[in-house]
């Protein structure tokens, strides 16, 4: 298309010096622009209350459009269903004959559990749920990876408690409005999340890819253990993501470590629940009343720990009494 | 008997729309990922940037040439990367489009097509390496599948903005 006249302002002073003054005003837009990075770069949080404030103004119609989204998905689903309704009925029915029996073989394991680890000294300090939560939307055209929840600190969240889903985690806290949060996604190329195989306990890195997959570091330099489809989980080390936490699924293996599928994937999700920050300090003060407790069982704890050692021990062996658990002869 | 036709003679359009539509146009650009849509890759293109462009291409001199510095601390602050990102890129994108703009007078479409492409190209792997900046390995691959699909959405951007543009002016 031909230029707009106004290009080229012949004698007047005027227009000229409009032009002029658009050009420097363009390059100092540029310059500005690099000051508000470096600014970004020094105090992340120095834009947080205006991003906040963008972020409570979008989320009620995001919210609704979010329960619209959720429920035509879960309204197809009960269409579909329809479709086997019968012989789908009868199988259910026979899962849950089976599964009554697991769930009490299951508590009972649950049961002996706590028991060994209160003698271990282990408390397994559950991060205690703040929230549940909707992911409501996401940085979807940016290369950071974030998205946005619709609790924020009226409800109780915090900076920096993590987030999980149902099937894994999802990230931890960044920002906090009233009503809104940001979550730093683990697929973010900055979250940087420690791990462990949940097999055996190899320690390793977890650090975002930025598509939606991790890069899993070993600690360690030395032969690359890791296999396709190993799971890892959190280690809770270092505290804020509690322990045993599932993260990642091993896709693919590199010369340093291995690439992981995320288990939680954050577009899959409808809802998320955001935890207390771990704090593994806490653990230590209460392993001293500890002991008290533990002093019933303790006479059967020898014979029992030898078991579950070598194997997951089959589901039918757990229910015994102490007794003859440990009146059996060993090896 | 000749008012009514009196009243549709001589007009102007509405020095009001005139103004608004272009601005708000790029603005509901911007707010795309407000939408709900919740992803573990960049895939949304940058709608703000393409329908600025847009609008640079179809009508040159519509925007002054620091239109990029508003524009950009608005998408920086919706969109989620660090303030300051877009208004640098987008400052650079439209002073780059207005050098052109006055070197290379008659484009075909084609040509302008490309220009978008470049200027999308730029916008997208700037805000990866400001994103990174401290992360040494940058992976440009992540940003293919956006790059794709900005660039083959932008005719039809650029079409919306074509019927914007005759609301726009409409008497």
């Amino acid at each position: 298309m031909a230029p707009p006249r106004k290009r080229r302002p012949g004698f007047s002073r005027k227009a000229q010096l409009q032009i002029f003054t658009g050009y420097l005003l363009a390059f100092t837009g540029a310059f500005a622009g690099l000051l508000l990075l470096a600014l970004s770069y020094f105090d992340p949080a120095a834009f947080s209350a205006v991003r906040s404030i963008a972020a409570e103004v979008a989320a009620p119609p995001a919210r609704l459009l979010t329960g619209v989204r959720v429920s035509t998905q879960s309204s197809w689903r009960e269409v579909s269903a329809y479709f086997e309704a019968g012989s789908k009925n009868a199988r259910l029915e026979r899962e849950v004959e089976r599964n009554r029996v697991r769930l009490i073989e299951a508590r009972a394991l649950k049961q002996e559990n706590r028991e060994l680890r209160r003698l271990l000294g282990l408390i397994k300090q559950e991060g205690r749920p703040v929230a549940t939560a909707r992911l409501i939307n996401s940085s979807a055209s940016s290369s950071r990876r974030y998205a946005t929840i619709d609790v924020g600190s009226r409800q109780g969240v915090q900076r920096s408690q993590p987030v999980r889903a149902q099937r894994g985690l999802i990230g931890r806290v960044l920002e906090t409005g009233p009503n809104t949060a940001r979550v730093l996604l683990l697929s973010d190329a900055e979250n940087v999340v420690p791990v462990r195989r949940a097999r055996d306990g190899v320690v390793a890195f977890s650090q975002g890819r930025g598509d939606g997959r991790v890069d899993i570091k070993l600690i360690d330099i030395g032969i690359n253990p890791f296999k396709v489809g190993d799971v890892m989980v959190t280690s809770g080390n270092g505290g804020v993501y509690p322990p045993n936490v599932p993260v990642a699924i091993i896709e693919r293996l590199t010369s340093d470590g291995a690439i992981g599928k995320l288990l939680a994937n954050p577009a899959g999700t409808d809802f998320v629940i955001v935890q207390e920050m771990y704090e593994p300090e806490l653990a230590d003060p209460d392993t001293g009343t500890l002991p008290p407790v533990s002093v019933a069982p303790a006479s059967t704890a020898p014979a029992r720990r030898a078991e579950p050692a070598a194997t997951p021990a089959p589901a039918s062996e757990a229910p015994l009494p102490p007794g003859t658990a440990a009146d059996t002869p060993r090896p | 008997m000749n008012a009514p036709y009196r009243a549709r003679l001589n007009r102007e359009p509405s020095s009001f729309r005139k103004a608004v539509v272009p601005i708000a146009s790029v603005l509901l650009g911007s707010m795309t990922p407000l939408l709900p849509l919740v992803v573990s890759a960049p895939v949304l293109p940058p709608f703000g940037l393409m329908v600025l462009i847009s609008w640079q291409i179809l009508r040159p001199g519509l925007w002054p040439v620091w239109a990029g510095m508003p524009f950009g601390v608005f998408d920086d602050i919706v969109g989620g990367q660090p303030v300051g990102s877009a208004v640098l890129l987008w400052s650079v994108i439209l002073i780059g489009i207005d050098l052109i703009d006055q070197r290379y007078i008659w484009r075909n479409y084609w040509q302008d097509w490309f220009i978008a492409a470049v200027s999308i190209i730029v916008a997208l792997a700037g805000g990866l390496a400001i994103n990174n900046f401290l992360v040494n390995d940058i992976r440009l691959s992540v940003l293919y599948p956006q790059m794709i699909l900005a660039i083959f959405t932008f005719p039809l951007v650029l079409r919306l903005v074509a019927r914007l543009d005759r609301v726009r002016l409409k008497r």
